[in-house]
C-alpha cells in the first residue's frame, strides 16, 4: 500500500492541484478570467426572493366546458337527436337523449370531429360521457382532456409569468415547471417581490363590454370606478388577445396617467364596427371581472388605437400597460410557497458561515496536530487539499451554496479527520505486533480500508437521499455533504497515504512515532 | 488501547435506553413535535427595528386577527421572529402585515426574511420529509444485509431507531421547532450513527473470526476498547465544527447544529452501548459469520 508508481504520484497530484485550482476562481474578478466558473450563492445568501406559483384550472375547465354547450345542442339538433334537462354542472354537462347508440358513434367518432377531439398522443378523446341510467348521460372531460387543459394552461401561464418579469427588468430570473402544477420562480437580488406578486397575482382579461340601459337577461351588475351600479352586457367587444402593444402615457389635458393601447388588425375593425354603432352608449373597460372605467363614446374610434384612463398613479397606469403587453394568464395564479430573504441577511449569513468555518476548521486542525503531531501535520494537509478540492468540484460543477451547504462544508471538515484516524489507529495496533515498520504502515492501510469505505458509503447514501428529497438550502447541504465525503475519500487514500509513505520510507526502519 | 469493561455497563445502558426510548415515543405522541412553517403552513417574518418590544408588535397583529401569532427576540436587540397561522391560501397578507407593521411602529423596519407556505405545500413537505427519513432507513438496513450478517443489521437499525427518536424526544421535550434543516440534521445523524456502528461492527466481524474461544460480550467488549481512540476523535473533531456552527453560526443554523449536537452524542453512545449488546442478544458467534461465509461460498 505504500508503494507508489511514478504515475499513480503524477495522476494523484496533477488530479489534486487541478481540481483545487478551480476554487481560486471564486476569488477573482470576474472579467480577467479564462475560464468562468464560479460558485453561484443561493438566495439565502445573496438575498432574494423564491415563489411557488400554482395554476387552479378549475375555472378554465368550467369555462371550457360551458363553450361545448352550443356545439353538442347543435349536433343533436342536425342528427335528429332528441334531448331535454339539459343541465350545465360546474365540470359536466347532463341530459337526456332518446339515442344513446346514435349519440355514441358522433361523440367518439375519430374524423373530423371538432366538438370532442381525438388526441393522438394520449389516444384519447378529450371529452367522455358516462351513462346515468337508460337515456340520461354526464358529459364531462376525459383524464387526458384534463390533462391536456392543465399542461397548455401551465405553459403558457410559464410563458406569460416570463415576458411579466423579463418586463419588470430583474437580474437572472430563473422560471421553471415545477411537477404538473406548479412555477418555479427564483429572482435573486429582489428585495421586495410585492409588486411582482402582485403583477402575477392578476389574470389581467381584459374585456371591452358595452354598458347596457336596463338589467336584461344577459348582462352582470358591477360596480363601476366611481362606485356607480353598471348593468354590463355579457357580449364581449374585444378582448385583451386584440392588443399588440399598451405603454403608460400622461394626458396632455389633465396630466393624468393613462394606458394607450395599439390593436391588431382584427381588434381595430371589431372595435371600430362597435364605436361605430353604439355612438352615444358607453363602454365598460373589465379587468379581472371589474370594471377599470366606462368612458362614453363620443365618436368612432377606427384608427386601431385607444385609450383606457381610471384614475391611475402613473405607477398603476406602467404596471396595467405591463400587464396588457405580456398578455392575460389563462387561470388565476396562487402563491403557494415564498421566501424572501434581505440582502443585508444574506451578507450576515456569508459572514457568519465564513467564521464558523475558519473557527472550526482551525480547531479540527490544532486538535489533529496535538493528537497526532507528525502525522497530524498529513492529516491537516489532506484536510486543506479536501477543503480545496471540494470547493474546486463545487465550482466545476457551478453548484449553488446555500447557508446550510456552508454547514456541510464544516461538517465535512470536523467528519473528514475520520478517515485519517481509522488508518492512524490501526497502525498504532499494526505497529504493536510487527516488527517491520514498512509493514505495519501496509498492513494499516490495507486492513482500514474496508471500514473506511463502510463508514463513509452509509453517510454518502444519507447524503443523496437528501439531494432527492430536500429543497431548496437543504439541498445545497446534500450537495457539500456528499461531495465532502468523495474528496475527503480521495485525499485520505492517495493524498494522506502518499505523504505518509514518504515519511515511512525515508525514516527506513527508525522510530517513528505515530 | 484502553480497557474498560463496557460489556458490565450493557444492562444498566440499555435499562436507561429503553426508558429513554419510551419517554420520548410518550413525549412525541402526547406533547408533540413543535413544527415550524415548513411543515404547518404559515408566515414567518424576521425583522430588524431600532428598540421596539415584542409587545407592540404582538398589539399590532393581535388587531388584524391572524390567528396564533408568536413574536419572539432573534439574536440581537431589535430583531424579532414573527409566526402567523395562517389560513388558507392569501396573496394579500404579507404585504398587509409588512404596511402595517411599518406604519404602527416607531423605527425603521427592515424585513430580513419572509416566509410563507400554503397548506398544500408543508403537507407535501411534511410528507417528503418522512419519506426521506423512513428511505435513509431502509437504505441503511439494506446496507448493513448486504455488508453484515442479519444480526447486524437489526442491531443497527435498532440503533438507528433509539438515535432519531430519542434526538426527536429531546425537540419535543424543549419545545424546539422541527423544520426543513432539522430534517436533513436527522439524516446526516442517521449517516453519523451508522459510521459509527460500522467502524465497531466491522472489528467485532474481525475479532470473531480471529479470537474463536472468546464469547460475544468479550469480544465486543475488545472491539470497543480496540477503537474507542477512533471513537472518540472523530466525535471530538466532529463536535468541535458544530459547536463552531452552533456559537457562531447565526440563528438560522442554531436548530440545525443542536440537533446534529445531540445527533453525535446519542449516536456515539448507541453504537456502544445500544448496537453492540444487541449482537450479545443475538447469541452472535464466530459460527454466525462463517455460516454466512460457507453460504456465499458453496
Amino acid at each position: 500500500m505504500l508503494n507508489f508508481s511514478k504515475i499513480n504520484v503524477f495522476i494523484i497530484y496533477f488530479l489534486l492541484i487541478f481540481i483545487a485550482l478551480f476554487s481560486f476562481l471564486n476569488f477573482q474578478n470576474e472579467n480577467d478570467q479564462l475560464i468562468n466558473k464560479k460558485i453561484n450563492l443561493g438566495l439565502d445568501l445573496q438575498g432574494g426572493s423564491y415563489l411557488l406559483l400554482e395554476i387552479n384550472s378549475d375555472s378554465l375547465v368550467k369555462e371550457k366546458i360551458q363553450s361545448k354547450v352550443i356545439p353538442i345542442k347543435k349536433l343533436l339538433k342536425d342528427n335528429e337527436i332528441n334531448y331535454n334537462n339539459f343541465k350545465i354542472n360546474d365540470n359536466s354537462l347532463s341530459l337526456s337523449i332518446d339515442n344513446i347508440e346514435k349519440f355514441d358513434l358522433l361523440f367518439n367518432s375519430k374524423k373530423d370531429n371538432f366538438i370532442n377531439p381525438y388526441i393522438d398522443n394520449y389516444r384519447s378523446h378529450e371529452l367522455d360521457y358516462k351513462k346515468i341510467d337508460d337515456n340520461k348521460i354526464e358529459i364531462s372531460f376525459s383524464k387526458f382532456g384534463l390533462l391536456t387543459i392543465n399542461n397548455s394552461a401551465l405553459k403558457q401561464s410559464i410563458e406569460i409569468v416570463r415576458r411579466r418579469i423579463d418586463d419588470v427588468g430583474t437580474k437572472e430570473p430563473t422560471i421553471l415547471q415545477r411537477g404538473e402544477k406548479r412555477i418555479l420562480v427564483e429572482l435573486p437580488g429582489l428585495k421586495d417581490p410585492e409588486r411582482i406578486k402582485a403583477l402575477l397575482g392578476k389574470t389581467a382579461q381584459l374585456k371591452f363590454r358595452l354598458v347596457s340601459d336596463n338589467n336584461e337577461f344577459g348582462t352582470d351588475e358591477l360596480i363601476s370606478e366611481d362606485g356607480e351600479k353598471l348593468n354590463i352586457s355579457k357580449r364581449i367587444i374585444m378582448s385583451g388577445e386584440n392588443l399588440i402593444d399598451a405603454q403608460p402615457s400622461i394626458q396632455n389635458q389633465n396630466n393624468e396617467p393613462t394606458v394607450s393601447f395599439t390593436l391588431d388588425r382584427l381588434g381595430a375593425q371589431k372595435f371600430g364596427r362597435a364605436t361605430t354603432d353604439n355612438v352615444g352608449k358607453r363602454l365598460a373597460i373589465v379587468l379581472d371581472g371589474e370594471i377599470v372605467s366606462a368612458p362614453n363614446i363620443n365618436e368612432p374610434i377606427t384608427s386601431g388605437n385607444g385609450m383606457i384612463s381610471g384614475n391611475f398613479t402613473f405607477q398603476e397606469a406602467t404596471d396595467l400597460a405591463l400587464l396588457l403587453r405580456s398578455g392575460a394568464l389563462p387561470t388565476p395564479l396562487i402563491v403557494v410557497e415564498e421566501r424572501t430573504v434581505g440582502p443585508d441577511l444574506g451578507e450576515d449569513s456569508i459572514k457568519s458561515g465564513i467564521t464558523s468555518l475558519i473557527v472550526g476548521f482551525i480547531l479540527v486542525i490544532l486538535f489533529m496536530l496535538y493528537k497526532y503531531k507528525l502525522f497530524g501535520l498529513i492529516a491537516n494537509t489532506a484536510l486543506i487539499a479536501n477543503l480545496l478540492m471540494l470547493i474546486g468540484v463545487l465550482t466545476i460543477l457551478e453548484a449553488t451554496l446555500t447557508l446550510p451547504g456552508i454547514a456541510g462544508i464544516i461538517l465535512t471538515v470536523g467528519m473528514a479527520v475520520d478517515a485519517n484516524v481509522l488508518i492512524f489507529e490501526r497502525i498504532r495496533e499494526e505497529l504493536k505486533t510487527e516488527k517491520s515498520i514498512i509493514h505495519a504502515f501496509d498492513s494499516g492501510y490495507s486492513r482500514a480500508k474496508i471500514t473506511v469505505l463502510d463508514a463513509n458509503i452509509t453517510t454518502l447514501i444519507a447524503a443523496i437521499i437528501l439531494f432527492a428529497f430536500g429543497s431548496g438550502p437543504v439541498k445545497g447541504f446534500a450537495i457539500t455533504l456528499g461531495i465532502g465525503i468523495i474528496t475527503t475519500l480521495f485525499t485520505a487514500y492517495f493524498l494522506a497515504r502518499h505523504l505518509t509513505s514518504l515519511v515511512v520510507l525515508n525514516t527506513k526502519n527508525k522510530e517513528i512515532k505515530i | 488501547m484502553t480497557n474498560y469493561n463496557f460489556s458490565s455497563k450493557f444492562k444498566h445502558a440499555n435499562i436507561i435506553s429503553i426508558s429513554l426510548f419510551f419517554i420520548s415515543i410518550i413525549l412525541i405522541t402526547f406533547k408533540g413535535l413543535n413544527y415550524g412553517i415548513d411543515f404547518k403552513g404559515g408566515t414567518l417574518i424576521e425583522l430588524r427595528s431600532n428598540n421596539t418590544e415584542a409587545s407592540t408588535i404582538r398589539d399590532v397583529l393581535k388587531n388584524m386577527d391572524l390567528g396564533d401569532v408568536n413574536v419572539k427576540k432573534f439574536g440581537k436587540d431589535g430583531d424579532f421572529l414573527i409566526k402567523v397561522e395562517e389560513k388558507g391560501d392569501n396573496n394579500k397578507l404579507i404585504p398587509e402585515i409588512k404596511k402595517n407593521l411599518s406604519d404602527s411602529l416607531n423605527s425603521d423596519v427592515n424585513f430580513r426574511r419572509v416566509e410563507n407556505v400554503g397548506p398544500k405545500v408543508s403537507a407535501e413537505l411534511l410528507q417528503s420529509g418522512i419519506i426521506a427519513i423512513s428511505l435513509s432507513l431502509a437504505a441503511m438496513l439494506f446496507y448493513i444485509w448486504v455488508r453484515f450478517e442479519w444480526q447486524f443489521s437489526i442491531g443497527s437499525i435498532i440503533a438507528l431507531f433509539h438515535d432519531v427518536i430519542i434526538t426527536l424526544g429531546i425537540f419535543s421535550l424543549l419545545s424546539l421547532e422541527i423544520n426543513l434543516s432539522i430534517i436533513a440534521a436527522v439524516l446526516t445523524i442517521v449517516g453519523y450513527s451508522m459510521n459509527d456502528t460500522v467502524v465497531i461492527y466491522d472489528r467485532i466481524r474481525e475479532n470473531l473470526g480471529k479470537f474463536h474461544k472468546l464469547d460475544i460480550s468479550d469480544i465486543a467488549n475488545l472491539s470497543i476498547n480496540e477503537t474507542l481512540t477512533r471513537t472518540i476523535i472523530t466525535s471530538v473533531t466532529t463536535l468541535l465544527a458544530l459547536f463552531s456552527i452552533f456559537i457562531l453560526g447565526g440563528e438560522i443554523l442554531r436548530g440545525f447544529s443542536f440537533a446534529m449536537i445531540l445527533g453525535v452524542l446519542i449516536g456515539t453512545y448507541s453504537s456502544i452501548f445500544v448496537a453492540s449488546p444487541i449482537l450479545k442478544y443475538f447469541k452472535v458467534s464466530y459460527k454466525t459469520i462463517e455460516k454466512e461465509e460457507e453460504k456465499i461460498v458453496p
